[in-house]
């Protein structure tokens, strides 16, 4: 637009940059997040996830094999070994032997050991440990490394998370719990919202233009107001916590936009179309089923993905109303609090269950973010 | 009954329930009460169509009222109460006037939620709406300006508890001498050399902390929204300013800007409704710690820890009414458009 007068704009290669700039650090936050949630807890521990695609330098805390596995040899009593696993290809390059002193040796020195004996440790991790008189106790000795180990990328974290992790690490019961949550309290305020919608605008009758700003006056209710009256609602006619009651709450705080946005969609449909289907003499019920919810539907379609994303990330409404005593109908959110609070240091699940609960969300938006953004621009009140 | 199985019954009951009972109340007003037919048909068309819409909204407007319209009733009520349980183990509610909220108003924690949150309305719509300004007037005009629109909008689809997890891992801090693994304190002690600090117990700085992530998630929204409204400028007007010889910097401040004054308006208001409700984010990362409480997590604590229902209805009439002036701008809007 504003090269419309001929000259191209001096700006274009500052607009390109700051926009680059600004997608990077809004996107930064969540690939680091992604990036940890593939490291093992060791190396989210020692270094920045932004390290993770370069060979990165690590201090390790190892341990020889326990005297028990000693050979004797010429005399001499001979532990053999490797630090590290097998599957690890990492190079020391300084080591010690005792915590005040990491750095005492380099690769293929020989140290003496303080209890008798000497150990050498080379480069890619063997060490071999030789004593005139049989090693003695019961496990093997400290060795501190400073290893250079190449980048290393594990799916181990979403093994513990989903399958094989105990009960507060496994996120995959709370994962089916979010889902019974999710998918009826999305589906259910459609429907009655869609009837209301539609009344509200293709039928003439006195006091619309009242339940109309009613609506409005709704849509920004905060729900914490209705927290304690519909809580003690709930036990008082039997409903207690769970599910029943979540998915009531959850239509009732979504019903508001959802005839808001409809109405907003269907008084803009042409007018021609119902009209003659009245002359045609349709019934109400069947200008609507017939034609106003299939005309309707990016707009239904709109309200689905905002009530899908508002229930499945929704902490408040799942604590108050259906989580109990018994913690057996958890959702992710609640469990991801639980581990911010019990292991803030446990990175590598933390990050992994963040990721396996906002993957869906981002799935859905990336699939659908036509639907999200029409009503966006519908639902904000102009 | 397997979860599953109860929300799936509960998909086909409450579907068919709802088709159910608005095809057989029309069948019965159609057939039984007012035929259109015989010698009162013309009558009974007109009855039959007072009566519809009452028939269509009865479902929306009986859940609205009791999930929505009672609370706010209901609480007003508790606000004025006090729970006391008798001797004989019956739980009464007794009418104290205002001592809940005078309660309140002793405490320096309420007072502390309170400048929070005034802080928070400031900041997070006045941060978002700039960046989101900023955000859609750079991206409309190159060429993989969607792409970039979507990633800025991303964060909308992630969850507050999501969020906060993935800003803690930003502001986290490890001992001195160590590699940092947050990348806030990485930056500050590389530039700084000063020793790493636990961002969010530093008082008053951490609530600005916890803001940012709100901030990163609302732009995307506002950004979305002005976007369109930049579209819908008149392209006469930016031609006649640029014909006029001025600089993109007065085209956009002084042109567009005016233009879309009105939207960014409604930007403002939706976001401020946002932050008002905030509750997951400071519950998820502090917990109201050190300085950072705000009225919803203040509120939470009052009516769930302390078990404190008549001081915690008082708090959540105060998020009541800073919504009000909203509320009652945007009813007054909707009936001013529908005229």
């Amino acid at each position: 637009m504003d090269n419309i007068a001929g000259t191209k704009s001096s700006l274009t290669w500052a607009v390109h940059l700051s926009v680059v700039c600004l997608v990077a650090l809004w996107l930064f936050p969540t690939v680091g997040l992604l990036v940890s949630s593939f490291r093992t807890s060791d190396q989210i521990a020692t270094s920045g996830w932004w390290k993770a695609m370069f060979p990165s330098e690590q201090n390790m805390t190892l341990r020889t094999a326990a005297p028990e596995t000693q050979n004797e040899i010429n005399g001499l009593h001979v532990i053999e070994g490797q630090l590290f696993d097998a599957d690890k290809d990492a190079k020391i390059s300084v080591w010690g032997i005792s915590s005040r002193a990491i750095d005492s040796f380099k690769a293929g020195d020989t140290a003496e050991l303080r209890k008798g004996g000497k150990v050498t440790v080379q480069a890619d991790g063997s060490y071999r440990m030789e004593n005139g008189v049989p090693f003695e106790g019961k496990r093997g000795a400290r060795i501190f490394v400073t290893a250079t180990a190449p980048p290393e990328f594990t799916l181990d974290n979403y093994k513990t998370v989903l399958i094989s992790g105990d009960a507060t690490d496994n996120l995959a019961k709370a994962f089916f719990n979010t889902l019974t949550v999710t998918i009826p309290a999305t589906i259910i305020p459609i429907l009655i919202a869609a009837f209301a919608a539609y009344a509200l605008a293709w039928m003439d009758f006195p006091g619309r233009a009242l339940l109309i700003a009613f609506i409005v006056a709704l849509l920004v209710v905060p729900l914490q107001l209705a927290l304690i009256p519909l809580l003690r609602l709930h036990l008082g006619i039997g409903i207690g916590k769970g599910y029943i009651g979540v998915w009531l709450a959850h239509t009732g705080f979504g019903l508001p936009l959802a005839i808001y946005l409809l109405r907003n969609y269907m008084v803009g449909l042409p007018r021609d179309i119902i009209e003659n289907a009245r002359v045609d003499g349709a019934t109400e019920f069947q200008i609507f089923t017939k034609i106003i919810l299939p005309l309707s539907f990016p707009a239904l379609a709109s309200f689905a993905i905002f009530q899908f994303l508002w229930t499945w990330n929704d902490l408040l409404v799942s604590l108050v109303f259906l989580i109990d005593a018994t913690g057996e109908t958890t959702v992710m959110t609640k469990q991801i609090v639980e581990l911010l609070g019990t292991r803030g240091g446990n990175w590598e699940i933390l990050a992994t269950s963040a990721f396996v609960s906002i993957a869906v969300p981002l799935l859905v938006f990336f699939a659908m973010q036509k639907y999200l953004v029409r009503g966006l621009l519908a639902g904000s009140v102009k | 009954m397997h979860p599953a199985l109860l929300g799936l019954a509960t998909i086909i009951m409450g579907v068919g329930g709802c088709v159910g009972y608005f095809w057989l109340s029309n069948f019965i007003l159609d057939t039984f009460i007012y035929p259109p037919r015989g010698p009162n048909a013309g009558r009974n068309i007109n009855r039959a169509n007072i009566i519809r819409p009452w028939l269509f909204l009865f479902p929306a407007l009986f859940a609205l009222s009791i999930y929505l319209a009672y609370p706010v009733v209901e609480t007003i009520r508790l606000s004025l109460t006090e729970r006391v349980t008798q001797p004989d183990g019956t739980t009464t509610y007794d009418f104290v006037g205002l001592a809940n909220y005078s309660q309140m108003m002793a405490e320096p924690k309420f007072w502390e939620a309170l400048s929070n949150n005034m802080m928070w309305l400031i900041v997070v719509p006045a941060l978002s709406t700039a960046f989101g300004l900023l955000a859609a007037q750079l991206t409309d005009r190159i060429g993989w300006g969607s792409i970039a629109k979507s990633l800025i909008f991303m964060p909308m689809a992630i969850s507050f508890v999501g969020a906060a997890v993935i800003w803690k891992l930003v502001y986290d801090a490890r001992p001195q001498g160590t590699d940092q693994i947050g990348i806030l304190n990485a930056l500050y002690v590389w530039f700084s050399g000063n020793e790493p600090q636990q961002w969010l117990t530093v008082p008053f700085w951490n609530s600005f902390l916890l803001m940012t992530v709100l901030v990163w998630i609302q732009t995307g929204f506002a950004m979305v929204i002005l976007s369109a409204a930049l579209r819908g400028i008149p392209e006469e007007t930016v031609e006649a300013a640029i014909v006029d010889g001025a600089n993109p910097f007065q085209i956009f401040f002084k042109i567009k800007i005016p233009q879309i004054m009105g939207t960014i308006v409604v930007v403002w208001t939706t976001i401020t409704i946002v932050v008002l409700k905030v509750f997951d984010i400071v519950f998820a990362m502090t917990n109201g710690q050190w300085e950072t409480q705000v009225l919803a997590n203040y509120m939470y604590d009052k009516l769930f820890r302390a078990n404190d229902w008549g001081v915690g209805s008082a708090s959540a009439m105060i998020i009541m009414l800073l919504v009000t002036p909203i509320l009652v701008w945007n009813v007054y809007n909707a009936r001013r458009e529908m005229r």
